[in-house]
């Protein structure tokens, strides 16, 4: 027999519950920014990482129930965080130390961007017409502060 | 057994019970908001990949956003997932009143956030601080500094997009509240738009600071 649809009993958190996270998300947004007015160097970006984290995981346990739900919800989303972090560190060991194999010579690209507007395609297998890069270059490509 | 007076309006005749049916609604969601994070996840990468490059122009080009309106602003998107969240919890408890009265005040917590950006865009707009080719602007040192608004304007841009879908689905389920068509038996697509807000509200928590706080 199917159960009468009466016998759901929500799982109400106290709005004590609620208020606390939300106030607590606040006060670490307050953080964040005076931190970020201090200079740790490289350790910035990381403070700024692990205080957004701690903000995410209080979303996710108390406002998106993770906390009190089925345990295959809390898979599902920490299995797309976890191909996320995969993606965004597989890719930074590439582009970090493709320079170690290849000799790549950092360019600017056009400031203006318009160089993709006046190159030559019709020679797809050569390399780009670098001759025609740099006369594309203004002088002063270190830009020009007010 | 099945199709008796017992069988409420909103259970679906391939579900056994309602409890199934709120079961498999909630997985259905969460796998979407898998989607939704693997498709930001992509633009994450990009900006990791354009920030390893060009450490010093972004941090240039970070002094060109408006720290107080993205502290703002991040404050009223965390408000409106405290709202988003009462507004569920009051219809958990029964009270429709309570449940309509936190939609609208998220919607409004919503549309306050995209002036707000509107601000912000228009703003940039007027500079010339525009992406790719577009880029006009010429205050800042660096190299390739319309790359730091490409990925700003994509990431912030998909970002609101989100939050106008969002509102969109809260006005719906504002006139499915007002029309009775919930209880404490049946709330689902009232959470599940929580669900979707939230993760939005989560995106925003990480934009936030790699946008606006670069040390």
């Amino acid at each position: 027999m199917s159960k009468p649809a009466s016998t759901h009993v929500p799982h109400i958190l106290p709005l004590k519950v609620y208020l606390s996270v939300a106030v607590a998300l606040l006060v670490f947004t307050v953080i964040t920014v005076y931190i970020s007015t201090l200079n740790f160097g490289p350790f910035n970006l990381v403070v700024a990482m692990i205080i957004a984290a701690i903000k995410a995981t209080l979303v996710a346990l108390f406002f998106m129930h993770l906390r009190y739900d089925s345990k295959l919800y809390m898979i599902i989303f920490v299995a797309a965080v976890m191909f996320l972090a995969v993606f965004i560190i597989l890719t930074m060991f590439d582009t970090m130390a493709r320079d170690k194999i290849y000799d790549v010579k950092a360019r600017p690209i056009n400031p203006m961007a318009g160089m993709y507007d006046s190159l030559t395609v019709s020679q797809p297998h050569s390399v780009p017409d670098t001759a025609a890069l740099h006369r594309q270059l203004p002088a002063d490509t270190s830009g020009k502060g007010h | 057994m099945s199709h008796t007076a017992e069988h409420s309006s909103f259970l679906a005749h391939h579900f056994s019970d309602a409890e199934q049916q709120r079961e498999s609604a909630k997985l259905g969601m969460w796998i979407f908001l898998l989607t939704e994070i693997l498709l930001f996840g992509g633009l994450f990468v990009a900006y990791a990949i354009y920030r390893a490059w060009n450490p010093d122009m972004f941090h240039n080009a970070h002094y060109q956003l408006d720290l107080r309106l993205g502290t703002i602003n991040t404050i009223v998107l965390i408000t409106s997932s405290l709202t988003m969240a009462l507004a569920i919890r009051s219809m958990q408890l029964g009270n429709k009143k309570g449940t309509i009265r936190n939609l609208i005040l998220t919607l409004a917590l919503a549309s306050v956030f995209l002036i707000i950006k509107y601000f912000e865009y228009s703003h940039k707009i007027h500079l010339g601080q525009l992406p790719g080719k577009f880029y006009t602007f010429t205050g800042i040192e660096g190299n390739n500094p319309h790359v730091f608004f490409s990925v700003y304007f994509l990431m912030t841009g998909l970002h609101g997009i989100h939050v106008t879908a969002g509102m969109g689905v809260i006005g719906w389920i504002l006139y499915r509240t007002a029309r009775n068509h919930f209880s404490t038996q049946y709330y689902t697509p009232i959470e599940m738009t929580g669900l979707y807000w939230h993760l939005v509200d989560l995106i925003w928590i990480f934009l936030f600071p790699l946008f606006y706080l670069i040390g």
